[in-house]
C-alpha cells in the first residue's frame, strides 16, 4: 500500500515480458512511403508538396490546417509519387502523401543541429514543437504546441510523464525509459523552463522497477524533478487517473482539460520528441513502435521511420510463428483490429499485437446477472449497466443523464463482464450519436 | 494471409471469469452446509435437496424447450436456485412439496419475468415463501438431530417464548432448523470461499448482520449471548451470505449495497422481535428485493471529476 492510484480499474494479463527485455532496434524503410495528412485530432493538416517534388528528410510537407492541427514532416529523402488516398490504422481512408524513398537520408538544412534550449524563449519552444509537428504520441494525437500553451499558464504547478504505459503487451516507453532516460528528462526540462512554477513528475506503473530505479538515480539532483511510483492497475495511463494518483486527488470530468487542474501530461515518446526537436532540431520523424502477441516469431521493439509499412515492420520481427486470429494496432484493451497490414506507421501508431487466438469471439454474450463488477471497475464512477441498458433502447437523453459522455472507452466493464456483454463497444456508438446529435443542434 | 482474420471493437482481451463460474463456486460454497445437514439429518434430506435441484433445472429445461429460447441449464444458476431452495426445506417434508417448489422458483419468479437477470426476488426464497404459506404446517415441522424427535421448535422460537438455549450447538449446528441453516460454521466456511474468490463482497452480508445485531441488543436483550444466539440461531447467516448476496436481485451500486444491507437487518429485527413468527430473514430479504430499484436510483455514484476534489488543494 502506499503507492498513488485511482479508485476502480483491472488487472489484465500483462504480456509484456516477452518483448521488454529485448534493446529497441532502428529499421530502415524498404518500399514507398505514406503520410496521412490526418494522424492527429483536429483539421486535417494542408500538403505542400505535389507529385514530382524532390523532398528530404525533416522536411514540412503538410502543413497545420488550423490551430488544432499538426505538421507533418517526411522521414525520408526522395520524390513525392502522388497524393492519394490510403487506408489508415483505425480503417479510415485518408488523403496522403506517397513518397518513394532515395535511401539516401539527405536532409535538410541544420537538421540535427544541437540547441541549448535555455537560450529559447516560451514562444520559441511552442514555436519549435509546432513546426516539428509533435502530437501526444500515447495515442491521442491532440497537438503537443497546444497543450503547452494554456490559458492558465501561471497556475500550471505539475508536468507528469505519462510512463505509466498500463497497456497490457506495449513496452515501447519502457524500453525508451531504459534506453534513453536523458532524453526524457531533458525533454522535461524544456517543457519546465516553460512553466517556471510547475514540478515535473514521472509517473511510472511499479511493474517496471528497473525504470524507476534508473530515473530516480538520474533525478536525484534535480530539484524540481521527481518519480512517482504507481501501482499496477489498467487504466493508470488514463490521463484523468494519473493526474488522480500523482497529484493525490485531483478530478476533471471529460469536459475540462488537464490544464484545468494545473496539469499538463505528455507521454514518455511526446516528452523525448520534444528534446530531439529543441535540442537536436529533430522533428518527429520517427516512432517506437511493439511487435508482439503470441503470433509474432520475434516479438521486440523497433525504432521505424514514420510512414513505413506495417508489413515491413512486422517482417523484421520475423513475421508470424503461427497465423494470427486478430491483429491489433496497439495493446489489446484499447487498440483497433486491423483487417490489412497495407498500412502505414503514424504519429499515433504504438504496437502491433497479434494474438492466435481471438479471446471476443471464444466468449459468447450471455444475459446481465447483474453482478456489478462493471461498476466497481470503472474508473470514471460511473455505471455501465445502466449506460448499457440506455444503450440498448438507443435512448441518447439517458445515456447522457448517466454520465455516458464520462466514459474513456478504457474497456475494463467490458474485459471484467462475467456474461461477456459488449459494453465499451455499445458506448464508443452511443458516444458518437449523441456527439452527432449535439453538432446537429449546434 | 489466407485465413479470414477476426475484426471487433475494443478491448480484445476478456476476463476467464465467465457466469458460470461464479455460479458453480456459489454451489460449491453451498457444499459445507450441505454436508453438515445430511449428516445431521439423515439421507432423506439430501433427497430433498436433489430433488430441488433436480425440479429446477427440469423446469428451466421444459420451459426453454417449449418456448423456443437457448437451453441455459448449464449456466449453473437454476442448480443454484436448487440447491438454495432444498437447503431452505424442513427435513422432513414430503417430497412433493420441494419439488412444486423448484417448479414455482423456476417458472413463475424466474422464466416469466424474462429469466436470468430479469426476475426481481430471488426465485428461491420466493418459492420458499410460496411454501410456507401454502403449506404452514409441513414447512416448519422441524426435527431436534440429538434427541431425534420430530416436532420440536427451533432455537428461535425457543428464544422467543422465554426458553433455554446453547449458542455453542447453535455454532456448530447441533439444532434443529431447515437442512442447510442449522451450522454457522459451515456456512460462514462457505462465506470464506466466496469471499476469498471474491464471488461476493462483505459489504451487504457484513452490514446486514451488524445492523441486526445491534438492532436486537437494543429492542430485545442488552446480553451478547442473546444477540450471538440470534445471528447464528436462525437463517441469518444462510440468508446474509448466500441469499441476500444474490447478484440479479440485489443493488449494483457499492453504496446501494450497504444501504440494502442495513435494510435488511432492520427488517429482520423488526419481523423476528416485534412479528408474529420467530424467523424473518426470507421475509426481509423477499420485501428488500423489491426496494432494490428505488436504492439504485439515490445511491448512484457520483462520476469521476463531477464533484470530487476539483484542483486538489488548491
Amino acid at each position: 500500500m502506499g503507492l498513488s492510484t485511482f479508485i476502480g480499474g483491472v488487472h489484465p494479463f500483462e504480456g509484456k515480458e516477452l518483448s521488454s527485455d529485448k534493446p529497441i532496434q532502428v529499421i530502415e524503410p524498404k518500399g514507398e512511403m505514406v503520410f496521412p495528412v490526418a494522424q492527429h485530432i483536429g483539421a486535417p493538416a494542408k500538403p505542400l508538396v505535389a507529385k514530382g517534388d524532390t523532398v528530404l528528410v525533416g522536411q514540412k510537407i503538410a502543413e497545420a490546417g488550423g490551430f488544432i492541427s499538426a505538421n507533418v514532416i517526411c522521414s525520408v529523402s526522395g520524390t513525392v509519387k502522388g497524393i492519394e488516398p490510403r487506408l489508415v490504422a483505425n480503417g479510415a481512408i485518408v488523403q496522403s502523401i506517397i513518397v518513394e524513398n532515395d535511401g539516401a537520408y539527405k536532409a535538410v538544412e541544420g537538421f540535427g543541429q544541437k540547441r541549448d534550449y535555455t537560450k529559447l524563449s516560451k514562444e520559441e519552444i511552442r514555436e519549435i514543437v509546432k513546426e516539428a509537428g509533435i502530437v501526444g504520441l500515447g495515442g491521442a494525437g491532440f497537438p503537443t504546441n497546444v497543450k503547452l500553451a494554456p490559458k492558465n499558464e501561471e497556475e500550471i504547478d505539475y508536468i507528469i510523464v505519462n510512463a505509466a504505459e498500463c497497456e497490457p503487451y506495449l513496452t515501447s516507453d519502457y524500453r525508451l525509459m531504459m534506453e534513453q532516460p536523458e532524453r526524457l528528462i531533458g525533454g522535461l526540462k524544456v517543457i519546465l523552463h516553460i512553466f517556471p512554477k510547475a514540478k515535473g513528475v514521472i509517473g511510472i506503473e511499479e511493474n517496471k522497477p528497473e525504470a524507476i530505479q534508473k530515473l530516480s538515480e538520474l533525478v536525484k539532483d534535480e530539484p524540481r524533478i521527481e518519480v512517482c511510483p504507481l501501482k499496477t492497475k489498467y487504466p493508470q495511463g488514463g490521463e484523468r487517473f494519473l493526474i488522480y494518483a500523482v497529484t493525490g486527488g485531483r478530478e476533471i470530468s471529460s469536459a475540462m482539460l488537464p490544464a484545468d487542474a494545473g496539469c499538463i501530461v505528455d507521454n514518455v515518446d511526446t516528452v523525448i520528441s520534444i528534446y530531439n526537436a529543441v535540442c537536436e532540431s529533430t522533428p518527429l520523424i520517427r516512432k517506437i513502435i511493439t511487435v508482439t502477441g503470441d503470433a509474432v516469431a520475434n516479438p521486440q521493439n523497433f525504432e521505424v521511420r514514420l510512414g513505413t509499412n506495417y508489413q515491413e515492420v512486422l517482417a523484421a520481427a520475423g513475421g508470424f510463428k503461427t497465423e494470427p486470429e486478430k491483429m491489433v494496432s496497439g495493446g489489446p484493451m484499447m487498440g483497433q483490429a486491423l483487417f490489412s497490414l497495407d498500412i502505414p506507421v503514424m504519429k499515433t501508431s504504438s504496437a502491433l499485437t497479434c494474438f492466435t487466438k481471438d479471446e471476443v469471439a471464444a466468449n459468447e454474450e450471455t444475459p446481465c446477472i447483474r453482478c456489478g463488477r462493471c461498476v466497481s471497475v470503472c474508473p470514471e464512477h460511473i455505471v455501465p449497466v445502466m449506460m448499457m441498458a440506455a444503450a440498448e433502447r438507443n435512448d441518447l437523453e439517458q445515456f447522457e443523464k448517466m454520465n455516458g459522455m464520462e466514459c474513456c472507452e478504457c474497456g475494463s466493464c467490458t474485459f471484467i463482464c462475467p456474461a461477456h456483454r459488449p459494453l465499451t463497444q455499445a458506448f464508443k456508438e452511443m458516444r458518437k450519436s449523441v456527439m452527432a446529435a449535439r453538432r446537429k443542434k449546434a | 494471409m489466407s485465413k479470414l482474420i477476426n475484426v471487433s471493437s475494443s478491448p480484445h482481451v476478456r476476463n476467464n471469469v465467465a457466469t458460470k463460474n461464479l455460479m458453480y463456486d456459489v454451489a460449491i460454497a453451498m457444499l459445507p452446509a450441505t454436508v453438515w445437514g445430511v449428516m445431521q439429518f439423515g439421507i432423506y434430506s439430501l433427497v430433498v435437496i436433489v430433488a430441488t435441484v433436480l425440479s429446477c433445472i427440469l423446469s428451466e429445461y421444459v420451459y426453454e424447450t417449449l418456448m423456443h429460447k437457448p437451453i441455459t441449464i448449464s449456466d449453473g444458476s437454476a442448480l443454484v436456485t436448487g440447491m438454495i431452495l432444498g437447503l431452505n426445506m424442513p427435513p422432513t417434508i414430503p417430497l412433493w412439496m420441494p419439488v412444486l417448489g423448484g417448479v414455482f422458483a423456476i417458472i413463475v419468479v424466474k422464466q416469466l419475468y424474462g429469466g436470468l437477470g430479469q426476475n426481481f426476488m430471488n426465485p428461491a426464497l420466493a418459492a420458499r415463501c410460496f411454501l410456507l404459506i401454502s403449506f404452514a404446517g409441513s414447512m416448519t415441522r422441524f426435527t431436534d438431530p440429538v434427541a431425534d424427535v420430530i416436532a420440536s421448535a427451533t432455537p428461535l422460537a425457543t428464544i422467543k417464548a422465554g426458553g433455554e438455549y446453547d449458542v455453542a450447538a447453535m455454532f456448530i449446528g447441533r439444532i434443529p432448523g431447515t437442512i442447510g441453516e442449522v451450522s454457522a460454521i459451515a456456512l460462514l466456511i462457505g462465506a470464506a470461499y466466496l469471499l476469498y474468490k471474491k464471488v461476493i463482497t462483505i459489504r451487504i452480508p457484513g452490514t446486514y448482520i451488524l445492523t441486526f445485531a445491534v438492532f436486537a441488543f437494543i429492542f430485545g436483550q442488552q446480553n451478547i449471548n442473546y444477540v450471538l444466539a440470534e445471528v447464528f440461531g436462525g437463517g441469518l447467516i444462510f440468508g446474509a451470505f448466500f441469499m441476500a448476496t444474490d447478484y440479479v436481485t440485489s443493488p449494483i451500486t457499492p453504496k446501494g449495497q450497504i444501504v440494502f444491507g442495513v435494510c435488511l437487518g432492520i427488517l429482520t429485527g423488526l419481523f423476528r422481535l416485534f412479528g408474529g413468527s420467530a424467523e424473518g430473514v426470507s421475509y426481509a430479504i423477499i420485501f428488500c428485493n423489491i426496494l432494490v430499484p428505488l436504492i439504485e436510483r439515490v445511491t448512484l455514484p457520483v462520476a469521476f471529476g463531477k464533484g470530487g476534489k476539483k484542483n486538489g488543494g488548491k
